[in-house]
């Protein structure tokens, strides 16, 4: 009998095509493994009775021959930043803890639409703000490969369940590394696409700027398929592209000779992780033996990313996150007055992490700073940007490592330094600034065991190359997903 | 730029949000760090270079002038911690 | 030049008006609700409206070409490229914690408003105009302890239009706002109804001796809803200022309020530093770039606006200025007028409509719209006076059962048989019967006594019941007394 639990979507979609396998089956499968992974706290909320119930109504569409969505059957999870209809949506946070939206996320209900069968909502960092989900206020999740360590953040709980087999994928957000970091801590494949090729319509906002929507899965061809059911055009969001959506799948050629990769200097930091140095010379080396041209090439304001993305990100979710107010659907501490109602019920639903950023935030904009700090910091960003566009004049695409460690553990993290902790984000900020797309996938072993992700960045709107050589590295990689943990 | 106990009173009563004394020191010292942390931005020559607001190029798409929403009161007041007759309420505003 | 006279001396008054017009549209400027006035509370709102987690905005066009042809109206600079900024603060009817504003870049630039006083003619210059949200409604008044939230305003379309400071007395600011209500009426891109909130107004007013050029701290008076009121708001707050000047101490920059009942400004409840508004660009919209193309096709559709149509008036109509001032003032005034006086005399029409009827409409506190006679029926009337169906007395009682009945001249006319007679015969007969009782009249009239002459034609009129032309009667008497 097929290991259920062990398929890619292109697999499962194969099976599910042929007869020899229904969705309910996928989907009992997934649930059990759910139940099975509950140590892991990968879930805030899991929704078996509607999976099984979206499984059936599934099944029976394939029965009567009617049109089939491209991912017609397949469970899946939403990161609980994602509204969805009828079933609560927190952030993570304790202010959204009993949040049941009346509405459902264009990029949820377009994966919906495509035919796939919601398992449940997975943990995130508060309001995305995080690395390690941490600051989640229904605790920590657990990294399969050892429990111990965080999955990465924000879209931890994602990256643990597609990595444990929990669900086949998860959608993610990234505003500022949240789907490349978690992916490279836990061994999965992650994208976090352009900037306004995904709808942020319904997602809960961080930093409307930066804020994308992507997938998590085992594999860069079922990133593919699930970018390819959650991109594009909506009338809703006013930043989003108006730039056709191909098949992605049809990138996945296989033959990356000839092309340009960059190497960026600036991220080969002083005193980088050894690990994370070889995997990186590793992709290297598999990008020239698949006849793949490497260039060095220079991104000279790399290492002002991070302080540009903490200005600029906490800035807009000071302002993002002042609707959470306990007057119309959130919790509420009351007051003698409606300020002191204001401060009671947000002092009380937010986290420290939460309150930080949007301290930091005001403070950035407030009169007097706006300019020193966050006019500044607008632009340095062009110039992170002006980087990017300079580089892919010479270059298809540009390999660099996702995160400058293997996961760290819980009890490091938290005592961490706020600075020391947003310096995770060292590799994934500068791409996230610019609106490009970056994709992480596992490419080797950590000299403990755990896992190494490499990021394939590319230009906007081309994560066709991206998907292209990411493929190309994933085969020469033939990196096993399964967690060592798993395996024993 | 050196903060200090008021101007977190301040960002706070700004950000409606009120913490008890021991989370507002480590809250300023948090900030301090980062706003430490934030100054090598100053390195930067920023001559002439415009601030970039949205990495989205193109104008603002627009909407027709047409009713296309409402009627939501009740899914309105679903989450709502207090309501009345379809009024969301709050403690009592005295101008 | 307008002065208050202080125990020091006199002084000046240096006032600016910033105004909120609600933009008369089908929907909101960021979403597809309603923005139509009333409804049952929370029923016009969408989840975009009300903040809702992960909802974003996107432009109602209609919104911006509402606001650039009131630039029109202003004779303002409409600025083709524009942007939103959030203004963050936090109130009960505010849900997102900001409002989406133009701060940096508005819609519109700078332009003015002429307006005439006592004193003359002068242009105020208008700084600026914007496009941004109006916020939902608080109600005190209908619990004990609690404000009830209504968000059916929440967003819609305002434009906040803010004048220079270049007004110096009460009366050029109630003028200002007259003449900018006509304007935003003419054009139909707000109802100018301040009652209804629809326009608001807040008054910035400081004072200084007469002479000094500099600008003293202002006082804003928030959100008061009658041109009266304002202008008494001005005076008074003027006159307190100047008090606390005159006793040693200082103006600071603050908001108040108008009490209406108490005609006094009190301040404001405010937080410290409540005003840090840390404006920044709205990172969910685009800006808006608009083309010539695009620019000039409003221009070439935009109404007629109140200056051109008075001078239309004057000039063509043939109207006194009085008359084209009164008749322009507001735009359902013209359309009724301009629809009555097709094909009669304008200044007829005019007659009629300054009297009769404002005088029956102002008796029963009813707008022109809903004036039971109608234009074309008005028009009529004083057709039949004209073609000398009836004499302008008789039009008068025409006029009443006009009110009564709602019919058309003609058909009471008719009904009631008051017909002038135009029957030579008729009339002659009449006339010798009256000149038979009054011998003795006739015989002074003989001898000279021409007045006399007017008192036949009055009694002729009481003989016939008004129905004989006065005209005809004065000529047939004249003929008869001759021969």
């Amino acid at each position: 009998m097929t290991d259920l639990v062990n398929l890619t979507i292109a697999e499962a979609l194969d099976l599910l095509n042929k007869k020899e396998i229904s969705s309910e089956e996928l989907t009992k499968a997934h649930i059990a493994e759910m139940e099975k992974g509950r140590v892991l706290n990968a879930f805030i909320t899991e929704t078996p009775d509607l999976a099984l119930e979206q499984a059936k109504a599934s099944d029976e569409k394939r029965a009567a021959g009617s049109a089939l969505g491209a991912l017609e059957g397949i469970p899946i999870a939403n990161k609980d930043l994602y509204c969805t209809k009828g079933v609560r949506t927190t952030a993570a946070s304790k202010i959204l803890s009993k949040f049941v939206p009346p509405y459902e996320s264009t990029v949820s209900q377009k994966l919906k639409d495509a035919g796939t069968v919601m398992l449940g909502k997975l943990n995130t960092d508060q309001f995305a703000m995080g690395g390690s989900t941490l600051t989640s206020y229904f605790g920590v999740t657990k990294n399969p490969w050892n429990l111990d360590l965080v999955p990465g953040g924000s879209s931890g709980g994602s990256a643990a369940a597609v990595s444990a087999g929990l669900c086949m994928a998860a959608t993610g957000s990234d505003t500022g590394g949240s789907i490349r970091q978690p992916a490279s801590f836990c061994g999965v494949t992650g994208i976090k696409p352009t900037y306004g090729r995904c709808s942020r319509f319904g997602i809960v906002a961080f930093a409307s700027s930066l804020d994308q929507a992507g997938p998590m899965a085992r594999s860069v061809k079922d990133c593919a398929l699930m970018l390819g059911a959650m991109a594009g055009a909506d009338d809703k969001d006013s930043t989003v592209a108006n730039v056709p959506v191909p098949d992605y799948t049809l990138a996945l050629t296989g033959d990356i000779k000839g092309k340009k990769i960059g190497i960026p200097k600036e991220y080969r930091l002083d005193g980088l992780n050894p690990d994370v140095a070889a995997t990186w010379d590793k992709g290297i080396q598999f990008l020239k033996d698949a006849g793949a041209e490497v260039v060095d090439i220079s991104l000279p304001h790399t290492k002002y990313a991070l302080p540009v993305y903490y200005i600029v990100a906490c800035a807009e979710a000071s302002s993002n996150l002042s609707r959470y107010d306990g007057v119309r659907y959130t919790t509420r501490v009351d007051g003698d007055s409606l300020d002191e109602m204001y401060e009671n019920t947000r002092t009380d639903g937010f986290g420290d992490e939460v309150v930080r950023r949007i301290l930091l935030g005001t403070f950035v904009l407030s009169a007097g700073f706006y300019d020193a700090y966050y006019t500044r910091a607008q632009r340095v960003r062009r110039l992170i940007y002006n980087d990017f566009i300079e580089a892919f004049k010479q270059v298809d695409a540009i390999l660099v490592p996702a995160a400058p460690t293997p996961a760290l553990s819980a009890e490091e993290m938290k005592n961490m330094k706020p600075v020391d902790v947003y310096a995770g984000d060292v590799f994934t900020t500068p791409a996230s600034l610019a609106g490009v797309p970056g994709l992480s996938l596992p490419i080797g072993l950590s000299q403990n065991g755990l896992p190494i992700g490499l990021q394939v960045i590319g230009k906007h709107f081309d994560e066709n190359t991206v998907f292209q050589v990411a493929d190309v590295l994933e085969k020469l990689a033939n990196f096993d997903k399964t967690p060592r943990r798993v395996k024993g | 730029m050196a903060l200090n106990q008021e101007t977190i009173k301040n960002l706070s009563t700004l950000a409606r949000l009120r913490l008890p004394a021991e989370r507002e020191e480590k809250i300023l010292s948090d900030l301090q760090s980062i706003l430490d942390w934030v100054e090598q931005l100053k390195e930067v020559n920023i001559d002439g270079v415009e601030p970039l607001v949205s990495v989205t190029e193109g104008t603002a798409p627009m909407r027709k002038d047409e009713v296309t929403d409402g009627g939501l009161q009740r899914e309105l007041m679903m989450n709502a911690p207090e309501e009345i007759q379809g009024f969301y309420v709050v403690p009592k505003v005295v101008k | 030049m307008y002065t208050i006279e202080g125990k020091t001396g006199k002084w000046e008054l240096v006032i600016g008006l910033e105004v909120h017009c609600e933009i008369l549209s089908n929907a909101k400027v960021f979403s597809g609700a309603s923005a139509a006035f009333g409804g049952e509370q929370n029923t016009q709102v969408s989840f975009i409206d009300a903040a809702f987690p992960g909802m974003l905005p996107k432009v109602n066009e209609y919104c911006i070409e509402q606001c650039v042809k009131t630039g029109m109206g202003l004779n303002a600079q409409i600025n083709k490229y524009s942007r939103f900024d959030r203004k963050n603060y936090f109130y009960a009817d505010l849900p997102q914690g900001y409002q989406i504003s133009q701060l940096y870049h508005p819609i519109v630039g700078e332009g003015f408003i002429e307006v005439t006083t006592a004193d003359g003619t002068r242009k105020i210059g208008v700084e600026r105009l914007h496009l941004e949200q109006d916020a939902g409604k608080s109600i005190h008044d209908m619990h004990p302890s609690k404000t009830l939230i209504d968000l059916n305003r929440s967003g819609v379309g305002l434009m906040e239009i803010v004048s220079k400071p270049d007004m110096r007395s009460p009366e050029e600011a109630g003028e200002y706002l007259r003449q900018l209500r006509a304007i935003v009426r003419a054009l139909g891109t707000c109802d100018g109804n301040m009652d209804e909130g629809s326009m608001r107004c807040d008054v910035n007013i400081s004072v200084r001796p007469v002479g000094e050029t500099n600008l003293r701290a202002r006082a804003e008076v928030k959100n008061v809803n009658s041109v009266r009121f304002v202008m008494h708001a001005i005076e008074v707050e003027a006159e307190r200022q100047i008090e606390v000047y005159e006793n040693g101490g200082t103006i600071r920059q603050e908001t108040r309020l108008y009490d209406s009942d108490n005609g006094e400004t009190r301040p404001m409840r405010t937080k410290e530093n409540a005003n840090d508004y840390r404006y920044f660009p709205d990172p969910d919209l685009l800006p808006v770039v608009l083309t010539d193309e695009y620019i000039e096709n409003i221009r070439k559709n935009l109404p007629e606006l109140p200056e051109v149509k008075k001078k239309r008036y004057i000039e063509q109509l043939g109207l006194p200025e009085y008359d084209a001032g009164i008749l322009t003032a507001d735009k359902d005034t013209s359309v009724y007028f301009e629809a009555a006086a097709k094909g009669h005399d304008a200044k007829k029409v005019a007659n009629w409509v300054m009297g009769d009827l404002f005088a029956y409409l102002n008796k029963e506190c009813l707008p022109i719209t809903k004036s039971p006679v109608s234009a074309e029926n008005l028009g009529a009337l004083v057709g039949l006076i004209e073609d000398n169906t009836i004499s302008g007395k008789i039009a008068k009682d025409v006029f009443i059962l006009m009110i009564e009945t709602g019919k058309a001249p003609a058909v009471i006319v008719e009904e009631k048989g008051l017909k002038q007679t135009t029957d030579t015969g008729a009339i002659e007969a009449i006339i010798d019967e009256v000149l038979a009782a009054n011998l003795d009249k006739v015989a002074e009239i003989k001898a000279g006594k021409d007045k006399l002459k007017g008192w036949f034609v009055g009694q002729i009129m009481k003989a016939s019941q008004g129905k004989v032309n006065p005209a005809m009667a004065n000529e047939l008497l004249e003929k008869k007394l001759q021969g």
